[in-house]
């Protein structure tokens, strides 16, 4: 751990992490897939999330934002209780928080900058929010921006599903940065796409959390966008944290070691566990 | 010489399987159902034989078609097709909300849920001819009448494909505008509908054609329409004039048939 222990945000100096996870405990059925889990993230931070699959890793960013339930421990995100959320606090929660998919999940038949628009659904509601020809002038005008901060401006009113796969990736930030978040969560935005594609999305997303200060969660399976895009790395394995480190004092060999070693609990080959999280996954 | 040897095997498998107790009281019910439903018919080798010259009188009667009242025979078909146009628009427009509560994920509330499929469900196992017989009773002879039928019956088939094409649109998305923290109309309205457009033209259209042709049957009960011309000529032993109004209303389901396949493959 190289901040500060991983809960007790209580006004010691040091500003409250962005997320603060204490003893977190999550399983399928019988599987246990988190056993004891704390982690503190602090505001700023890049961190990455890294681990054989079936560690939990996108399991752990659905219960950020409160798509899977935790069976035990408290998750505390951007100093909201999250299992003490509902209803429209639940939505006022989720709001702040952006998430990048691996699938992108762009409504297909809409053009680039309706699937933008959406994204101003974080605050306001109504029919001037489901398409961009509906929407208010100045709510067109910041989509436009956020498209154009992404480099696809000039595909505007292309349709979503005549997009490549790192355009489609783009656009899926884009409307990230429509919802102004405050905190990024990332489920292998570079799966899925081609190594160049991959990179030049992990480039974009660092650098926009980075200029916007916001704090940024994601999962690679990538150790070299792991090692250069992150401020830390924190490996997953036998239901708890197993690696923590610096992102500067760690190596790609180290993190290929950290996948060899059976006791840290890094199930190489776990396929079936990623079956309840196959959307997010 | 050898090879018929070594092809035998002793693991030789019956041609047909032995029924068993349950399959071959299943067949001999099957097969007395339909002897029993036969025998109820009334339908016989002799019936139809002595029904063939009356058969053959009327067809002589109806030859050649009489167009002495093709104007007024236009007319009713217009009116027809305006019940089915007008019928089916009414039915489109309720069935989307009643689609949203039956669909799965979307309802607001799993009881809601059971209630608008049941709802559904009763509007479809109804026939279209019972409700055009119940809305001229409420609401008298004439167009009307057919129209609320019509939008009853196409309420009870888009209701259900509609919420079927809801429910199977792509989850990503839906997850991607929860996510989001949109409302439940922002994320109907921003991910499901656009997806499912496609399946909401061809069902809409395809209604469209289903009306035409149930627009025509209605007449027969008074509900207004073509329906109610042909009927008069066959009271009338008016047989001609019906093989006109038959044939028009042949050109008119042919045509909307027609375009309604073309709008779907140019649309979809």
């Amino acid at each position: 751990m190289t901040s500060s222990p991983a809960t007790g945000s209580l006004p010691t100096g040091a500003p409250a992490p962005v997320i603060a996870i204490d003893s977190l405990r999550k399983s399928f059925g019988p599987r246990t897939i988190i056993e004891k889990l704390d982690l503190s993230v602090p505001a700023g931070e890049s961190l990455a999330l890294i681990g054989a699959n079936g560690t939990g890793k996108s399991t752990l960013l659905r219960m950020i934002v409160r798509l899977a339930e935790a069976d035990q421990g408290r998750l505390s995100v951007l100093g909201e209780t999250v299992g003490d959320l509902s209803g429209s606090a639940l939505k006022r929660f989720r709001a702040r928080v952006g998430v990048v998919f691996q699938k992108h999940n762009l409504v297909a038949r809409l053009s680039a900058l309706s699937n933008v628009v959406h994204g101003v659904q974080a605050r306001r509601s109504g029919p001037r929010t489901w398409a961009q020809s509906l929407a208010p002038a100045a709510v067109r005008d910041e989509a436009m921006a956020c498209l154009e901060a992404v480099g696809l401006a000039d595909k505007a009113l292309q349709r979503a599903d005549s997009l490549s796969g790192g355009q489609s990736q783009r656009v899926a930030i884009a409307r990230m940065l429509m919802q102004r978040p405050e905190l990024v969560l990332a489920d292998e935005p570079d799966a899925s796409l081609d190594p160049r594609a991959g990179r030049e999305i992990m480039e974009l997303l660092c650098r926009l959390t980075r200029d916007k200060g916001l704090t940024l969660v994601f999962v690679s399976h990538h150790m070299a966008h792991a090692l250069r895009f992150s401020d830390r790395i924190v490996g997953l394995g036998g239901g708890t944290v197993a690696l923590d480190r610096r992102a500067g004092h760690c190596t790609e060999a180290e993190l290929a070691a950290f996948f060899e070693e059976p006791g840290d609990g890094a199930e190489p080959q776990e396929e079936p566990a990623r079956a309840p999280a196959t959307v997010f996954a | 010489m050898s090879l018929p040897q070594t092809a035998r095997t002793t693991f030789a498998v019956d041609r047909f399987e032995r029924p068993s107790a349950v399959a071959f009281i299943g067949g001999f019910l099957a097969l007395a159902l339909v002897i029993w439903s036969f025998s109820g018919s009334e339908l016989s080798a002799e019936k139809l034989i002595r029904g063939i010259p009356y058969m053959g009188n009327i067809l002589s009667r109806m030859f050649p078609p009489d167009l002495s009242r093709i104007e007024q025979i236009f007319w009713s078909l217009a009116t027809t097709f305006q019940m089915a146009v007008s019928g089916c628009v009414l039915g489109l427009i309720l069935s989307f909300p009643l689609a949203i509560l039956a669909a799965d994920g979307l309802s607001p509330h799993p009881i809601v849920r059971t209630l608008a499929r049941g709802l559904i469900a009763f509007f479809r196992t109804v026939p279209d001819l019972i409700w055009a017989l119940f809305f001229v009773i409420a609401v008298g002879l004439g167009p009307a009448a057919g129209v609320l039928a019509l939008m009853i019956d196409t309420i009870g088939y888009a209701g259900r494909f509609f919420a079927e094409a809801m429910e199977e649109t792509d989850k990503g998305p839906r997850e991607a505008l929860s996510t989001i923290g949109a409302s439940k109309t922002g994320l109907i309205f921003s991910a499901v509908v656009p997806n499912a457009m496609p399946s909401f033209i061809a069902t809409s259209l395809f209604c469209v054609e289903k009306a035409t042709r149930a627009s025509v049957v209605l007449g027969l009960v008074g509900a207004g329409g073509i329906g109610v011309e042909l009927k008069v000529a066959f009271d009338l032993f008016d047989y001609d004039t019906a093989l006109t109004i038959i044939l028009a209303v042949f050109a008119l389901v042919v045509a909307v048939e027609q375009i309604g396949g073309w709008l779907r493959r140019r649309i979809i």
